[in-house]
């Protein structure tokens, strides 16, 4: 594994956005803040944490849907900036969370998936467009009878696969999934997930999986990082991770996960954690979690752990554990 | 066996739309026992919250319940008239929403809105219900509650916002708690918290809950019984380790498969396939048919009936009726 | 659960054919699921306007006015500005005649030549002018200045509104500025101001200026220059909500271009806004003009409109009181059903903005 080149190289990406407090005065929400990962073709990082620690605004800067206030990103070896992005474009493609208003409700299911094609001029005749998308349409499991459908008349999960079939309709390596099943009933999600995984094993993709479910991504991920408050506190294999977590917030998610099978529900000790996250507009000095932290000491008030290998690619930003 | 402190039994609700009649809840019967946790999961649509809203007559627009009788200690709700209606709620029921964002009015402050609850439905004084509001802040472990009582919504962090709603449905000591989807817009280390409270004071004050959730997991961790639900009906009904461990309806069994767990990390998941039920084009026979990998002729055409199937667990599906059989006729023939 | 629930039931003691047991195939499975009919946003909402009853009576109302005032000039042999006159003499005697009434001149030439005349379905005016295409003309140009003035005011509304809403920041502060001092200003008053500058202006000008007359020309530019406003604050704000769907986001990441998202994924989203205050505008304008036309600030005589005829209506008012109602109920029946129309429109398009 670790021999392939990494098609995405992100280095210490910050993302800080401007938030007026007054007059004039403006103080930085550090979204992401500082960040750091790689991912090989055809590998799932599965990136989760819960709301505010900044994992959709690094799937969303990445595609420079936001400019980056600092950090690199490479692709393929090649730094991504303003000026090369728009031919980028067709290499990375992103699928978003809310099913229902991430498709327009003014456009048949036909021209949501053709969008990328006409605006990446990539056809040549009406009925080449026409072949494209349907053949898009049944790689996602879409009837191609539904193609002049609007999409309202679908349910969520066949939304979802709409929205798969328009990033793949460029033809990407690398796909930023932004939650792209919490928004899908239960018995849906495995649907769509799966349908992840065989796309991944037919076009070998990249995935870069965000999500605040830690099941489903440990079900996805072959590496899984852990997000807390725009900063990633642990990166391991999604195995490693889930049998041997070291950073203390990482144990505390796992155990508030909880797991539908009552016997292991009810013997199951969990390390409920006090407090609630630290709005990103204050954050605390030094290690963001030290202020709901059981093992916190003084150095983590002073000091900012950093990411360090504890073996195997196990990366860990504690110093107490 | 404890006291039953409320039934349903064969509760028909609809929603009458430009489209036509939505049958949003189907012949649906349960009993809660109190001092008991009784969960009702499903997807959307499953008709789960309406049921919840159906008890609590809090149905939307053009909502009615058309069959069916509610019954408090052997009294129907539904015949209660207004006044009665509104001691019911809040004195005797009291429901939590999903999004506490949205259930507490940003223009009052927490302690206004605490204490209106409590000034509406006992009959304490303003002192009174001042202390027991704050009571009220510590029990559900928000801290300083004198000084949050001053507080606007806005200031309050989303967990603490679910803490002051439950602290508000419990203040006039009801004896069942609803709480539709409480956990569903927390974050995961949030919702440990509240579901954790929610079983605390379950045990202190020894009040009933319906937990309304799509979520297995937190079926699983918290509750005694367990209702099923899926396009209007119940599927299947009984203790929680009878629904997780002896599934007797194709769909429940299914959901379980479909869901990531420890046990099928490595595997792929067998989901559902299909798209869920459109209420206004339900099948004659079982709501479930067209997605069940075992569907048999006849769920096409009759509707399952409820059949017990083990000792305190009930389900509705032909697989049942077939499996029995089969057991008959194996016996016959030996 | 308890026992007493539901009686047990013994499923062998139910009569139930063996051959139903069978698995259902996947055909049959199929069948149990059909997509329902599809339908676009459109025809769904056109489904819905045609369901409410107000509605329906307003298109009707409308469309008989409309083909009322495209037809009457040429069934009936009266100008608008033109003096009856019988056998090629002036008619003296024609003057103020009640509906449905002949002059006296009228009279003795139908009976000398054994011919029947048009009838003056709503009588004649002070200068013994047919009342009823009076009212047919007034009624046009009403409408025209409504639909004209409406439409100037979606163009430059529209175009203004989407630019600033997508734009954001400063320059949807600096425009929005210009639109709150715009709303300051009084607009009897510069409507009035305008009238005065444009005669000067104008003056010996011919040709459709003049037949339509200063006053309406300023009408025109005061609707340009002030009432988009509305208009653009409103396609503002729809713009702005409708920029955070994501969507629009999803548009951003394949790269399309700003003009592209503007036209393809954010006007069609306001749409029916736009359609609904349009709508609306239209009976506001008809008023305005009515109101101008009525305090004699509006088209230059001997073109009517509503408003005109209702102000030369009130000085005969007490012999003739029937020369106010005609005007007068054409321009409610106008407004009333516009606005019904609106209504139904924004309930048909956009069921959320009910109230």
């Amino acid at each position: 594994m670790s021999d392939t080149k990494n098609l995405v190289e992100v280095r210490d990406l910050k993302m800080h956005f401007p938030v007026k407090t007054g007059w004039n005065k403006t103080i930085p929400l550090k979204a992401v803040d500082g960040v750091s990962f790689d991912i090989k073709p055809g590998e799932t990082l599965g990136l989760v944490g819960e709301s505010g620690c900044g994992k959709t605004t690094v799937g969303r800067t990445l595609l420079r849907l936001y400019t980056p206030t600092s950090g690199e990103f490479r692709y393929n070896g090649e730094l991504v900036t303003e000026k090369n992005m728009p031919s980028l474009r067709k290499e990375m493609q992103m699928v978003f969370q809310d099913p229902y208003s991430s498709l327009n409700p003014r456009m048949t299911v036909e021209d949501i998936i053709g969008e990328p094609l006409d605006v990446h001029k990539l056809y040549s005749s009406r009925d080449e467009r026409r072949e494209k998308i349907l053949k898009l349409m049944e790689t996602v499991g879409l009837n191609a009878e539904h193609a002049t459908r609007y999409a309202h008349e679908f349910s969520g999960g066949q939304r979802q696969r709409i929205g798969i079939a328009r990033a793949l309709a460029v033809d990407p390596k690398f796909i930023v999934c932004d939650e792209p099943v919490s928004a899908l009933d239960v018995s849906i999600q495995a649907q769509v997930v799966n349908m992840f995984e065989e796309l991944q094993e037919k076009l070998g993709v990249a995935y870069l999986f965000i999500a605040h479910d830690l099941l489903v991504v440990h079900h996805i991920s072959d590496r899984i990082a852990v997000m807390y408050l725009g900063k990633i506190v642990e990166i391991a294999d999604a195995d490693e991770l889930n049998e041997n977590p070291i950073h203390p917030y990482t144990t505390s998610l796992l155990s508030a996960v909880p797991i539908p099978d009552p016997n292991i529900a009810r013997s199951r000790k969990r390390i409920t954690l006090e407090g609630e996250i630290p709005s990103p507009l204050h954050t605390p000095s030094g290690c963001a979690f030290r202020t709901r932290c059981p093992y916190a000491t003084e150095k983590c008030a002073q000091e900012c752990p950093t990411l360090q290998d504890r073996g195997n690619g196990h990366q860990v930003a504690c110093f107490n554990r | 066996m404890s006291e039953k402190i409320l039934e349903v039994k064969n509760l028909h609700t609809s929603f009458f739309t430009d489209s036509g009649e939505v049958k949003a809840v189907n012949g649906v019967s349960f009993s809660l026992e109190a001092g008991k946790i009784l969960g009702i999961v499903g997807e959307s649509g499953s008709g789960k919250s309406v049921t919840a809203y159906s008890i609590m007559q809090i149905l939307a627009g053009t909502g009615k319940v058309v069959e069916g009788e509610i019954l408090y200690k052997g009294e129907n709700i539904l015949n209660y008239n207004k006044n009665q209606m509104r001691s019911f709620r809040g004195k005797v029921c009291s429901i939590i929403f999903q999004d506490p964002m949205t259930s507490l009015n940003p223009t009052f402050t927490i302690g206004s809105q605490l204490m209106e609850a409590i000034l509406l439905h006992t009959d304490r004084n303003k002192e009174q219900a001042r202390e027991r509001a704050a009571e009220m802040l510590t029990l559900v472990g928000v801290n300083e509650p004198e000084k949050r009582l001053k507080q606007y919504p806005h200031e309050l962090s989303g967990g603490m916002r679910q803490r002051v709603m439950i602290a508000m449905a419990l203040a006039c000591e009801p004896d069942i708690l609803i709480a539709d989807e409480p956990t569903t817009a927390l974050d995961v280390t949030i919702q440990a918290q509240i579901l954790e409270l929610m079983q605390d004071l379950q045990k202190k004050l020894g009040m009933a809950i319906i937990m309304v959730t799509h979520d297995l997991g937190v079926i699983a961790g918290m509750c005694d019984e367990v209702i099923v639900m899926y396009g209007g009906r119940v599927c299947e009904r009984g203790t929680a380790d009878a629904i997780f461990y002896h599934s007797a309806h194709e769909y429940t069994k299914g959901l379980l498969r479909s869901i990531p767990s420890a046990s099928n990390m490595k595997e792929k998941l067998v989901p559902i396939e299909g798209t869920p039920i459109n209420l206004l084009n339900m099948p004659k026979g079982c709501a479930f048919c067209s997605r069940c990998d075992n569907a048999m002729k006849i769920c096409l055409e009759q509707k399952p009936d409820e059949m017990w199937v083990g000792e305190d667990h009930l389900a509705s599906c032909w697989m049942n009726v077939k499996k029995e059989m089969q057991e008959k006729a194996g016996v016959t023939n030996e | 659960m308890s026992e007493n629930n539901m009686p047990k039931k013994n499923p062998l003691s139910m009569q139930i054919d063996l051959a139903k047991f069978e698995k259902a195939t996947e055909e049959e499975k199929r069948q149990q699921d059909v997509m329902s009919e599809s339908s676009t946003f459109f025809k769904d909402s056109m489904k819905k306007l045609f369901k409410n009853p107000l509605a329906v009576f307003s298109i009707i109302v409308l469309v008989a006015i409309i083909l009322v005032i495209i037809f009457a000039p040429m069934v009936v042999p009266y100008g608008y500005s033109e003096i009856l006159k019988v056998n090629g003499m002036r008619d003296k005697t024609a003057m103020n005649l009640g509906p449905m009434q002949f002059s006296e001149n009228e009279l003795k030439y139908m009976e000398e030549n054994n011919v029947k005349l048009f009838p003056h379905i709503f009588g004649t005016d002070e200068l013994s002018r047919d009342y009823f295409i009076r009212v047919v003309y007034g009624t046009r140009v009403s409408l025209a200045v409504g639909f004209f003035a409406s439409i100037i005011v979606l163009i430059i509304g529209v175009l203004y509104g989407s630019i600033s809403g997508y734009a954001g920041g400063k320059v949807d502060l600096f425009m929005m500025r210009i639109v709150d001092v715009i709303y300051s200003l009084p607009d009897m008053l510069v409507i009035i101001l305008l009238s005065v500058v444009l005669k000067e202006v104008m003056g010996e000008s011919t040709g459709i200026f003049a037949k339509l007359g200063t006053n309406m020309i300023s009408i025109f530019i005061v609707f340009g220059l002030l009432y988009w406003v509305g208009m653009a604050r409103l396609v503002r704000g729809q713009i702005l909500s409708v920029k955070e769907n994501e969507y629009v986001l999803a548009a951003k990441s394949i790269g399309a271009k700003p003009g592209r998202i503007i036209w393809k994924h954010i006007l069609p989203n306001c749409l029916s806004v736009i359609i609904i205050t349009t709508a609306l505008q239209i009976p506001s304008a008809i008023f305005t003009e009515s109101f101008l036309s009525f305090i004699g600030l509006g088209v230059a005589a001997p073109m009517p409109s509503l408003g005109s005829l209702a102000n030369t209506a009130r000085q005969g008012i007490q012999s003739y009181p029937y020369k106010l109602l005609f005007p007068a109920l054409m321009i409610c029946l106008i407004v009333l059903a516009l606005n019904l129309l609106g209504d139904g429109l924004r309930d048909a398009l956009d069921p959320k903005l009910k109230k």
